[in-house]
C-alpha cells in the first residue's frame, strides 16, 4: 500500500504519513461498519485520498519537498485505487528505488526491507546487529538521497534493466544470506531474513515472469532452505557440506529448484544466479560429497567466474579444482588469490587454505590457518566450527 | 522529442576526472575534444538542458590553502584530478546517468551530484 500511495504523493515522508492516517481510518470505520471486503484494496484508497488532502493542505510547502517522481503522463498516474494491476506495478517501482544503485549496498537492504516489507526500523537494526538509531539514521540518509538526487520512482528504461534487475536480485540474495550465515546471535530476528528474502523473491518473479535469472535466484534460494536444517547440528554448531546428513534435505524443495535451473538454462547462455544455481542445485542432487559431479561443478565455476569475474568466485572455484585436480593444485590457486588485496580479511580463505593443507598432510600448516581463519570470522557459529578444527588437528586425527 | 518543462527537471553537476600527464590538456586526444563540442547538442537531444561547462588547467596548475598555509598542488592529491565539470538539467537521477555516461572522457570517470546553488554574476 506505501508503494501505491508513495505514486500518488511522490514524498516518501508524506506517503508515510497518509498511510498511518489510512490505518487510523480504517480502524474507525471497520469497528462502526465491519470489515470491507478487500480492506488492502479499500486501505490504499483511503492512503491515496488522505495523501491528496495532505498535498492540498500543504500546496506551498509542498514545491519545496523532496518529491519521488515519476512522468505525470495521465495514463499511469490514473489507474484506480484497489486496481489489481497497477499495485503490483507500483511495488516494482518501489523496489528499483529501493535498489538503486546509487545507494550504499547496506542502504538498499536496509530499505527494501523497510519500505517493500513493511519491516520496522528496530527489527531491521535487530536483524542487522546494528542499534536503532544507527539504522534510523542510515535509512533517513538514504531517503535524503532519493529525494536530493532525485531518484526516480520508476521501471527502468529496457536498456537498463538487465543491469537494475541484478542488482535488485543482489539485494535479494544478500538478505537471504544475511539470515542464512549467521545462525548466531539474534537467531530468530535472522531466520526471519530468510523468509522476507523468499518473499520478495515470489514477488519479484510475479513481477518480472520472464526473467531468467529471478527464476534462478528463486531455485537458488530453495536449494538453501532444502538444506537449511541439516546446516548446524542441535548445538548450533556449523556442519560442513560433506558432513551434512542428505537424507535430512528437503527433496521436494530441491526437485522443485532443478525444474527452475533446467528451464533457466535452457532459455539461453545463462547470467551468474543461473549458474550459481545450477552449482547448487548439482551439490543437492548429488548422492555424497564424494559421488558429487565435480568436473561438471568445476565447469560451471569456469563459466561462472567469466561472466562475474569475483574472488571469492575463484576461491569457491578453488574448492573443485581440488576435488578434480587434487588439493595440491588448488593450494597453487588459492595462495595466488591470497595476494588478491579484496578478500583480505576473508576468513573463507583462510579456512579454505587451512583444509587443503590437511589433505595434504600439512597439519601444523593447517593449524596456523585455522587460527589465522578464526581470527577473522565474526559469526559464533564459525568461530566454534574452526576452533573445533583447531582442537581436533592439535590433538592428532586418525 | 517534446522539450520538458523546467520545473519538473533537476539540475546535476557532473564532475569530470582525469588522469592528467605532464602536457595535460594540450594532449587531450582529438576525439576527445570534438566529443566536448557536441556534447552541448547531445544532451538536448537526449532530452536534456545545458546549463554551464567549466573546463580546468590541469592540477599541475593548482595552488592549494589549508589553514592559511599555501603549499603547491591541488587540494587533494589523487591518481584522478578533477578536470572539468558541466551543470546541466535532466528528468531524474537515471536521466541524469543516461546524459553523464556519454561525457567526453580521456582516460578517467565522471561523477553526479545535485546541484544545490548556481550563481554566475560575470562572465571570466
Amino acid at each position: 500500500m506505501l508503494a501505491a500511495t508513495v505514486r500518488v504523493t511522490r514524498d516518501l515522508d508524506t506517503a508515510e504519513e497518509a498511510v498511518q492516517e489510512a490505518y487510523v481510518a480504517a480502524l474507525r470505520t471497520w469497528g462502526r461498519d465491519g470489515l470491507p471486503d478487500r480492506p488492502g484494496a479499500w486501505l490504499t484508497t483511503v492512503a491515496r485520498r488522505h495523501a491528496l488532502n495532505l498535498i492540498r493542505r500543504r500546496r506551498t510547502l509542498e514545491a519545496k519537498l523532496p518529491l519521488l517522481v515519476e512522468p505525470d503522463d495521465g495514463a499511469r498516474s490514473e489507474a484506480e485505487p484497489g486496481d489489481p494491476d497497477a499495485i503490483p506495478d507500483d511495488r516494482l517501482r518501489l523496489i528499483f528505488t529501493c535498489c538503486h544503485p546509487a545507494l550504499a549496498p547496506e542502504a538498499q537492504v536496509a530499505l527494501t526491507l523497510w519500505l517493500v516489507c513493511g519491516v520496522t526500523t528496530p527489527d531491521i537494526a535487530r536483524a542487522f546487529l546494528v542499534a536503532d538509531t544507527t539504522m534510523a539514521a542510515r535509512l533517513t540518509r538514504a531517503k535524503k538521497k532519493i529525494a536530493a538526487a532525485r531518484i526516480p520512482y520508476a521501471v527502468p528504461a529496457p536498456a537498463d534493466l538487465p543491469a537494475r534487475v541484478d542488482a535488485v536480485l543482489t539485494v535479494v540474495h544478500l538478505l537471504y544470506s544475511t539470515g542464512h550465515t549467521a545462525p548466531s546471535g539474534d537467531e530468530l530476528g535472522r531466520a526471519d531474513l530468510c523468509d522476507r528474502a523468499l518473499d520478495l523473491t515470489r514477488l519479484l518473479r510475479r513481477l518480472l515472469p520472464d526473467d531468467r535469472e529471478a527464476a534462478a535466484l528463486h531455485a537458488l534460494l530453495l536449494v538453501h532452505e532444502a538444506r537449511r536444517a541439516s546446516r548446524t547440528d542441535a548445538d548450533g554448531r556449523l556442519v560442513r557440506l560433506e558432513d551434512q546428513d542428505r537424507a535430512a534435505w528437503d527433496r521436494d524443495l530441491i526437485a522443485q529448484a532443478d525444474r527452475l535451473v533446467v528451464a533457466a538454462l535452457r532459455a539461453g547462455p545463462p547470467g551468474r544466479f543461473t549458474l550459481q544455481a545450477a552449482i547448487a542445485t548439482l551439490h543437492a542432487r548429488a548422492p555424497s560429497y564424494a559421488a558429487t559431479d565435480w568436473p561438471q561443478i568445476l565447469t560451471l565455476y569456469d563459466e561462472l567466474l567469466r561472466v562475474w569475474p569475483s574472488p571469492v568466485v575463484a576461491l569457491n572455484r578453488a574448492v573443485a579444482v581440488a576435488m578434480v585436480d587434487g588439493p595440491g593444485p588448488a593450494l597453487a590457486e588459492v595462495d595466488v588469490l591470497a595476494r588478491d588485496r579484496r578478500l583480505a580479511g576473508y576468513h573463507y580463505l583462510a579456512a579454505t587454505r587451512a583444509d587443503l593443507l590437511h589433505r595434504l598432510g600439512r597439519d601444523r600448516e593447517a593449524v596456523d590457518a585455522y587460527r589465522d581463519a578464526l581470527a577473522r570470522a565474526d559469526n559464533v557459529a564459525e568461530q566454534q566450527f574452526l576452533a573445533q578444527r583447531i582442537r581436533w588437528l592439535a590433538s592428532g586425527p586418525e | 522529442m517534446s522539450t520538458p518543462s523546467d520545473d519538473t527537471m533537476t539540475s546535476y553537476v557532473v564532475l569530470i576526472y582525469e588522469q592528467q600527464s605532464a602536457n595535460w590538456p594540450a594532449d587531450i586526444p582529438p576525439e576527445v575534444m570534438q566529443a566536448s563540442e557536441q556534447f552541448d547538442d547531445l544532451v538536448v537531444e537526449q532530452g536534456g538542458r545545458m546549463v554551464a561547462g567549466i573546463a580546468l588547467e590541469s592540477a599541475a596548475t593548482a595552488t592549494a590553502i589549508r589553514g592559511g598555509m599555501v603549499t603547491d598542488g591541488p587540494f587533494i592529491e589523487t591518481k584522478e584530478a578533477l578536470a572539468g565539470l558541466y551543470v546541466l538539467r535532466a528528468r531524474d537521477l537515471d536521466h541524469a546517468i543516461s546524459l553523464a555516461r556519454m561525457t567526453p572522457v580521456a582516460s578517467g570517470g565522471v561523477e553526479v551530484r545535485p546541484l544545490l546553488d548556481l550563481q554566475v554574476l560575470e562572465q571570466p
